[in-house]
């Protein structure tokens, strides 16, 4: 069993290590609670913890999901014993052809589209059914890209709550599906998604969203801890090192943020030996607030009506964007986006080289890994690592076109012979 | 100029839980002013230090988030609905 800490919780329930909640902007503390900004500067609320001490052996006799990572995340000791997807332990592929073709001498795909519903939100998922069982919630909630969608769809099923969930209504046709297959209600709003992140802040407020648990809004500080099991998979598959460079997707900047929390809480904890590393956020050109301040050495993020086939990551408005500048800037690393042309060939090249079929967002971070290694800003001798994020499945469209058959042909050997003469 | 104006949860203290409130003001400086004057202590946490909108608040004045628009200088015609809401992340 892990290592779980003495402290007393502040509430009643049982969040294992987490102590309380602390606004990341201004330090105000909070009892852990279903709330999410602060009410002295609006800033975001996030987890406190007290670790204790957290050994590699006790994770590693852990199962072979996010769960092994149970005592650095605020979830109670049993909660592996739940009903849940049981997300996590993707696989780390080490990516020869890929890294010889774009000339880097270390990379390594981390593929979350291995993930129950195919995309890395069924990390974050788990921890917010965590949330909303502690808090008596009987319906999870939650505005969506589309992977959200479907992720909280399955979770609720699993777990045995009602869902509802709102996405824009011109989501890609496999996403709308995976979202309504679970039984729940599935909203689809004539907007965009920050339309459907500001309708879901209303309802929040209202007597309709009354004991709602809203992954991304209320449940926020607990869901986005769910993002840090990426860091920790990959330092653990690392044989307990961390990788130099990562390339992470930037939609709100939430996954990016907690991948560096976790290296940190890693190091602090011991768990790793202290080493730089460089983080770079990849975003979308028709979606990129982000890369745009980093360019512009600003600070903060001017929002953008998005317009990419990346509509995985399309937040206009991404509202953990100021601490993805940070972060690059801190570590050393760059924010940078590819038009949708360069999304659709590295997915190509992704599927040619390595034999995995990446979602759109996938296409965002090996076309940005391909550009910073182009332009020189990515060293090519460090042990590098570019995620994928989603199933290439859910974004079929974005490839069709170029993803033909070679031929259509009578079933004949003299109509094959024609077909491939040359 | 009147308008209304929807109050987030976590500002409703300031005006007894209720949320939604009636304003006044040709612009959302002006509103804002207002409501401060209506609601004392308010104003400052919508705005910081330096009078600009705190970064994890949207204010919009209709339908449009007003750093599409003019920002506090941002016309709030009669009748407009304004509404202030912290910033989430999503997915």
């Amino acid at each position: 069993m892990a290592h779980i800490s003495t402290a007393t919780p502040t509430t009643a329930t049982d969040f294992g290590p987490a102590t309380g909640l602390s606004c990341r902007e201004c330090g105000a503390h909070y009892e852990l609670g279903p709330v999410f900004a602060c009410t002295e500067c609006f800033g975001p609320l996030e987890v406190a913890y007290d670790f204790g001490e957290v050994r590699r052996e006790d994770i590693a006799a852990g199962p072979a999901n996010i769960w092994r990572y149970r005592s650095l995340l605020p979830v109670p000791a049993g909660v592996a014993d739940k009903p849940n997807l049981q997300p996590g332990w993707t696989k780390l592929v080490r990516a020869d052809r890929l890294a010889a073709e774009l000339g880097l001498r270390s990379l390594h795909v981390k593929d979350d589209s291995g993930n129950p519903t195919h995309s890395f939100k069924d990390r974050v998922v788990a921890i917010a059914v965590e949330a909303a069982r502690a808090f008596g919630f009987h319906t999870l909630s939650c505005s969506s890209t589309g992977n959200l969608a479907g992720a909280v769809g399955a979770a609720a099923a699993r777990a045995g709550l009602d869902s509802c969930v709102f996405i824009p209504a011109d989501l890609e046709a496999a996403k709308v599906t995976m979202a309504a297959v679970y039984g729940g209600r599935l909203v689809g709003i004539d907007g965009t998604y920050d339309e459907v992140n500001r309708f879901c802040s209303e309802l929040i407020g209202d007597e309709l969203g009354e004991k709602w648990g809203f992954v991304n809004v209320n449940l926020r500080p607990y869901y986005a801890e769910g993002s840090k099991t990426l860091a920790y998979e990959i330092a653990e598959q690392f044989g307990w090192r961390l990788p130099e460079q990562i390339v992470v997707p930037v939609a709100s900047g939430s996954q990016l943020t907690k991948i560096d929390k976790g290296f940190r809480e890693l190091i602090k904890l011991g768990l790793v030996e202290e080493r730089p590393y460089r983080i770079f956020g990849a975003q979308a050109e028709g979606c990129s607030p982000v890369s745009r301040a980093f360019k512009a050495g600003q600070d903060v993020v001017q929002p953008v009506k998005p317009d990419t086939i990346a509509k995985s990551l399309a937040i206009g408005n991404p509202a953990d964007g100021p601490y993805v500048l940070d972060i690059a800037r801190r570590t050393g690393g760059a924010v940078e986006d590819v038009n949708d042309g360069e999304v659709v060939e590295a997915i190509r090249l992704l599927a040619r080289t390595e034999g995995i079929f990446a979602e759109t967002a996938g296409g965002v971070t090996v076309g940005v890994l391909r550009k910073l290694v182009r332009e020189g800003r990515l060293d090519p001798e460090a042990e590098t690592v570019v995620l994928n994020t989603g199933d290439g499945l859910k974004t079929l469209d974005a490839v069709a076109e170029q993803a033909r058959p070679s031929a259509v042909i009578r079933p004949s050997l003299d109509a094959f012979r024609a077909a491939f003469a040359n | 100029m009147s308008v209304s104006v929807r109050i987030p949860t976590i500002l409703r203290t300031y005006t007894n839980g209720v949320a939604e409130v009636s304003g006044e003001g040709g612009t959302l400086r002006e509103v804002l002013q207002k409501l401060d004057a209506d609601y004392p202590g308010i104003g400052g946490r919508i705005l910081d230090e330096t009078g600009k909108i705190r970064r994890f608040v949207n204010v919009y004045v209709g339908e449009e988030d007003v750093r599409f628009a003019e920002g506090l200088d941002t016309a709030t015609p009669d009748g407009v609905q304004i509404s202030v809401i912290p910033a989430v992340a999503g997915g």
